[in-house]
């Protein structure tokens, strides 16, 4: 504790060093500089090559984006698939982070290494496998379903990859519980599922939001996962970024594209906000 | 080490084993369906061979394997190796000054400087990766700097009365990035500092700063202090820094996709064509499981040497 109190003695004081402040400051902007170009050349004036030269100002192409169809059908899906998988993916999240934390169980090792395992490995290889197993299983949903279920594949996709972030993000949460809360309610009488509903929860609560919240823009941004998941006629916003990268350049993609980093940061933001409650308590 | 983990003492599952049943097997049998029969799908996949369009008979052949060790797999495995390789290495030599800035900043501005490094992780990397191909174009961004640098370069040769031996060339020659290595690995390290940052940033944060304190009142220099007592004690850091960005690097596919135009495929864009256009998927399933091989067995080997390290650790008290 006391040393933690002490200012570090200046030999060693690295964030003063001028050279290091410089490949700090040269690192950010190598990771700010192409967003922000991105960003300025949304408003840019130039149908073709809408990227090379500087013609004015304009916000014409936010308008396009906006009456693209297919691009704002694309995004409903995407804003669809991110709130229905993350309900889900927090769910199960939490109860993974409850087992882990909770109970002592034979090859419990294992179990938590299965759960980080689709953390761990190669996107790619994760939506390979589920594209082959949906195939083969001919698990094709129908053409005429319903607007959510026809997303049906990719949520199920999406819930795999995000919920064993979920139930990391929670389980940290739950370390810092006193078990004696628990204890004390069930000699007070509480049954089991009231301990959980009315000590646990709340505690976890702060977790459950953050859980939710990276969950939500894991989903949100995946790409590779969902490429192998989507059909041809459930595009997600991501998919449609793409193919319009891919086959013709036009403004409306920085337009758009400067429309989801908002949203990202908004949920950065909220995650943030969610994040600064918890840490007070070390 | 925090007092409180010792004193909890978890429970056995026997003790209430309907409650352990209700919080186990949801997670347990979505994992199982979801992700572990997929797998053991494709693992079957790998020792099978097309037949007609979709049909895929399980024959038990090695020869998807086999072809693995087709010379253009291999030059593919190679490059992909190499171009993560050297990524990873920029990400790591770039990103230990930045933990290092972080983690001896004031608290104050500690959250802030971590924010600036965390954002564009949180970024979609589709965007991301489109924002960088308007800077690498050949009329992109950074070739009006390079352009700038070169103008500038001239002039300063004119004015020393080298001018008429154009040192730097007659015109500025706009550099390719977009289809070469170099723009693929640029793209690489772009996406992935951050994930390098935050290990290295940890370790540098939980590190105790009396060993450096030590070292420089024994009369060491700043140099010496940093290759003989920061750097060990920080490796840690270092290698899951290396773990944690060279495995997606080396499985990425929307990078060299974007970045490399189909001149510099990685193992993942190879994996694609098998399965989208190439319809192969059998060798595809073999591709795909012999990148989660490698990536396992990195996994082993870090959680070995961390093991290793943690047992050091204790040695020493």
């Amino acid at each position: 504790m006391a040393r933690e109190k002490r200012e570090p003695a200046g030999p060693f004081d690295y964030s003063r060093k001028l050279s290091l402040r410089l490949v700090f400051f040269l690192g950010s902007i190598f990771l700010y500089a192409p967003i922000v170009v991105l960003v300025i050349f949304s408003f840019n004036n130039s149908r073709r090559g809408g990227n090379v030269i500087w013609k004015g100002f304009t916000t014409k192409y936010y308008e396009k984006a906006f009456h693209n169809d297919a691009l704002m059908e694309a995004f409903i899906n995407s804003l669809a698939i991110a709130f229905i998988s993350t309900l889900i993916a927090v769910i199960l999240g939490a109860l993974t982070a409850v087992v882990l934390w909770r109970f002592r169980f034979p090859l419990k090792p294992v179990f938590e290494g299965m759960v980080s395992l689709p953390i761990v490995i190669p996107e790619i290889c994760m939506g390979v496998s589920l594209a082959v197993f949906f195939s083969s299983f001919g698990l094709y949903v129908p053409r005429d379903m319903p607007f959510p279920l026809n997303l049906t594949n990719i949520i199920i996709a999406h819930i795999t990859f995000s919920f064993p972030f979920a139930a990391m993000v929670i389980r940290t949460r739950l370390n810092s519980f006193n078990r004696e809360m628990e204890e004390a309610a069930k000699d007070l009488g509480a049954t089991e599922f009231q301990v959980f509903r009315d000590i646990l929860l709340p505690h976890m609560k702060p977790g459950l939001v953050a859980g939710a919240l990276l969950a939500f823009t894991l989903s949100l941004d995946d790409f590779v996962i969902t490429f192998f998941t989507s059909g041809p006629n459930t595009v997600t916003f991501p998919i449609k970024v793409y193919s319009m990268v891919r086959f013709s350049v036009t403004p409306e993609i920085n337009a758009a594209s400067t429309i989801l980093i908002l949203i990202t940061l908004l949920v950065t933001f909220l995650a943030m906000r969610f994040q600064s409650f918890e840490e007070p308590r070390q | 080490m925090r007092p409180f983990l010792a004193g909890r003492v978890m429970e056995s599952y026997r003790k209430n084993f309907r409650a352990f049943l209700a919080f186990f097997t949801p997670p347990f049998v979505w994992l199982v369906l979801f992700f572990f029969v997929p797998l053991g799908i494709i693992w079957l996949y790998s020792f099978g061979e097309t037949e007609g369009l979709t049909k895929i008979r399980l024959t038990w052949t090695l020869e998807n394997y086999k072809r693995l060790l087709e010379p253009e797999i291999i030059s593919l495995f190679w490059r992909s190796v190499w171009l993560s390789v050297i990524s990873t290495a920029v990400c790591i030599v770039v990103s230990y000054p930045i933990a290092m800035v972080i983690a001896t900043a004031k608290p104050k501005w500690k959250p802030w400087l971590l924010l600036v490094i965390i954002l564009p992780f949180w970024t979609n990397l589709l965007i991301r990766t489109y924002a960088l191909l308007n800077i690498l174009g050949t009329r992109g961004r950074l070739n009006d700097l390079l352009h700038w640098l070169w103008s500038a370069g001239d002039r300063a040769l004119s004015l020393i009365g080298l001018g008429d031996y154009h040192l730097l060339g007659e015109r500025f020659m706009p550099v390719k990035f977009l289809g070469e290595p170099v723009g693929v690995m640029i793209g690489l390290v772009y996406v992935y500092l951050p994930f390098a940052v935050l290990p290295i940033y940890a370790s540098l944060e939980r590190l105790d700063r009396s060993y450096l304190e030590a070292s420089l009142d024994l009369g060491a220099s700043q140099w010496r202090t940093f290759r003989q007592i920061l750097l060990p004690l920080s490796s840690g850091g270092i290698n899951t820094a290396t773990v944690i960005t060279f495995i997606p690097m080396l499985g990425s596919f929307l990078i060299p996709d974007l970045l490399g135009r189909g001149q510099v495929d990685m193992i993942a864009n190879v994996i694609e064509r098998q399965f989208k256009s190439g319809n192969d998927w059998p060798f595809g399933s073999a591709l795909s499981l012999f990148l989660l091989y490698i990536t396992f067995i990195l996994l082993a080997l870090q959680s070995f040497h961390a093991m290793r390290q943690r047992k050091r650790e204790e040695a020493r008290g």
